[in-house]
């Protein structure tokens, strides 16, 4: 795939590898993507979950799958994955705007209800977006789990706050 | 001369593990480094450790490192700081020199029927236009200086080399407050886990696959580079060329065994790329073909530090037989139990390279010994 | 530069220092670190220069393998400063070529 030459996943890509899940599924609520495509020998996410909703199997380089009846995109499989490859969509609030929460291990420069300039998979500034939640617990050991509010149509982009250099 | 059951000889993840297995066996034995303090290079892996949770998975390297030593301290391993190992002469007799201050070393002389030698590796140099320039380093280089001594390199980093090392590094550099200029890559691909790729460029960290460092500009110290995309014969394509502004560039090119003292003590070595090149051909218990003599880790051939923790349990179990503090078949039971998860990490269309080379080490033992038998 | 803020590693704050001179300029250092880091922190970066041509080196190892971070320190040549600690008076130099014994022992 195209990500192997730039490290750039995309929705079509993620979707062809039946990575993504239906947009029916994200209108209904919250639910976890894992863009992880390579066997990486690991299964925390698996493991990690309360509700059973992720499996790896007996052969941990198997590609996590998630149960979209199961999951309920708590958001604990995101810190615990190693490869920081999960991410929580939710498209259910209304028609205008959705949440992506993803996993975040800098300093934290800004707090809830910010606004704040979102970056999709290639770092690239593509839309603004309200800081909902930013969540540390103990376990997550020193990884954030952010949550932006965005446009509903860049909800499967935006996967990052947009880095600038100055600061 | 004082005589131990067991020598160590490097206390990093896999050399600790050696030890701790021995030693909670009842082996009495010695854990030697070079360093004032054990733990080797998982002292600056902040990231959390791919693997299940019997390999510690989820964990951070450095968090690791600390369970380890404790384990150690806990058991009570004996250890000698500050040891720099010359040689094993005879097959048991490990010579080594003691910093004992600034100006004073002392020499000693230890004895011991079974030895490990968990040296780890050297990281490969990439020579091009002012690669000798303060400025321009090893990438693990660069993680000892931000994780482990807390002080930055520099402001604005390019990175040479996509493999997981640079990948990480990279991705660590920009958490302690460091610049990503960007990273090349000579290969079309990114040689490194995807997962580690994306995380940096949803940080907008631009990846140059098919392009290689041609010059590192500057005097005295590195004030830019320029990259240039590589044809496939390996010449540079004219017109092709990028100016980089940063202050320091990593070179993350790999890593080979170090291989010096098993080299030395006469363990027949073999060559593998997917190893990082000559390392010591070993058994099923680890042991090299120099009797008594064992390896465990990166000095084996490359890998990572959850494969070196679990050869280091492979040798601190055979040598608790070999000293006959474990029966055959309790030996037995915690060597497959090492070996299955050694399996699981090898498992797949990544690991199949490593697998394979890995295969080729013990096969390699069972004909050179079988020619000398 | 001195990593000060980390979102991982929490108890960066240092409080015991050592003074140390560089090539005659006085430099405070943390307590127990390397001589290495207490340059860097100070943005020096070059340690020593070669015998023949004269050129300049710095960190390039980090772990005490390469020789490029040599200095004289104490008036001691070729010591490896990313892996010697900081000590209360101790006088680090730039090494040129080999370096001079300027010291007993």
């Amino acid at each position: 795939m195209k990500a192997d030459s730039t490290g750039i996943l995309t929705v079509e890509e993620l979707k062809e590898i039946g990575r993504y899940p239906s947009e029916e599924r994200m209108k209904q609520g919250p639910i976890a993507i894992a863009e992880c495509t390579q066997n990486i020998p690991c299964n925390p996410c698996e493991t990690s979950c309360p509700f059973h909703a992720i499996t790896i199997g007996e052969r941990i380089t198997s590609l996590p799958v998630v149960d979209p009846a199961k999951c309920v995109g708590c958001a604990t499989c995101v810190t615990a994955c190693s490869g920081q490859a999960i991410f929580i969509v939710d498209k259910s609030f209304s028609e205008e705007v959705g949440t992506v929460s993803f996993p975040y291990e800098y300093l934290v420069k800004f707090k809830k209800d910010d606004i704040v300039k979102c970056a999709n998979r290639a770092g690239e500034y593509v839309c603004d977006g309200k800081v909902k939640r930013v969540v540390l617990t103990a376990k997550a050991d020193h990884c954030y789990v952010v949550t932006l509010e965005v446009p509903i149509s860049m909800v499967d982009e935006v996967r990052s706050v947009y880095r600038t250099w100055e600061d | 001369m004082k005589e131990y059951e067991m020598i160590v000889i490097g206390g990093g993840a896999a050399g600790l593990s050696a030890a701790i297995e021995a030693k909670r066996h009842g082996v009495n034995v010695l854990l030697i480094d070079s360093n004032d303090k054990a733990g080797g290079q998982l002292v600056k892996q902040t990231h959390k450790f791919f693997g299940a949770k019997m390999h510690r998975a989820g964990t951070r390297g450095f968090n690791i490192c600390k369970e380890l030593l404790k384990e150690s301290e806990d058991l009570g391993v004996e250890v000698l700081l500050n040891g720099l190992v010359m040689g094993i002469y005879d097959g048991d007799t490990v010579a080594v020199d003691v910093k004992v201050s600034l100006t004073e070393h002392k020499l000693m002389m230890l004895k011991a029927k079974n030895i490990v030698i968990s040296t780890g590796a050297s990281e490969n140099a990439v020579r091009f236009e002012g690669w000798t320039l303060p400025g321009v380093m090893g990438a693990g280089a660069a993680q000892t200086m931000v994780n482990y001594r807390h002080v930055l390199p520099g402001k604005k980093m390019l990175m040479i080399g996509s493999g997981n090392v640079g990948l990480i590094v990279s991705y660590q550099l920009m958490q302690a407050g460091v610049e990503i200029k960007g990273i090349v890559e000579a290969l079309p691909k990114i040689t490194g886990w995807q997962v580690h790729a994306s995380k940096l460029t949803r940080e907008g960290i631009h990846i140059y696959t098919g392009y290689t460092i041609k010059k590192a500009h500057g005097t005295d110290r590195v004030t830019g580079a320029t990259i240039a995309k590589v044809n496939p014969d390996w010449s540079l394509v004219s017109g092709s060329e990028i100016e980089v502004d940063c202050d320091f560039i990593c070179i993350g090119a790999g890593l080979k065994p170090l291989t010096g003292l098993a080299h030395m003590a006469g363990c027949e070595l073999i060559y593998d790329k997917a190893l990082g090149g000559w390392a010591p051909a070993h058994n099923y218990n680890m042991e090299t073909t120099k009797k008594g003599i064992y390896v465990a880790g990166d000095a084996t051939g490359l890998e990572e530090a959850s494969t070196a923790i679990e050869e280091g349990t492979i040798a601190g179990a055979a040598i608790a037989e070999a000293t006959g503090h474990l029966s055959a078949a309790e030996a037995e039971e915690r060597k497959a139990g090492a070996w299955r998860r050694l399996a699981d990490l090898r498992d797949g269309f990544h690991g199949e390279e490593r697998l394979a080379a890995k295969n080729k080490q013990l096969a390699e033992y069972d004909r050179l010994m079988g020619v000398r038998e | 530069m001195r990593v000060t803020e980390h979102p991982i590693f929490e108890d960066l704050d240092t409080t015991e220092y050592v003074n140390i001179t560089v090539d005659g300029k006085p430099v405070k250092a943390v307590k127990g670190e390397m001589i290495l880091a207490a340059l860097l922190a100070e943005g020096i970066i070059i340690n020593r220069y070669t015998t023949k041509r004269h050129e300049p080196r710095g960190l390039f190892c980090a772990i005490g393998q390469c020789t490029d971070c040599m200095m004289v320190v104490n008036g001691m040549p070729n010591v490896r400063t990313c892996i010697t600690p900081v000590e209360e008076g101790m006088t680090v130099e730039t090494q040129n070529g080999l370096g001079e014994w300027r010291t007993e022992g």
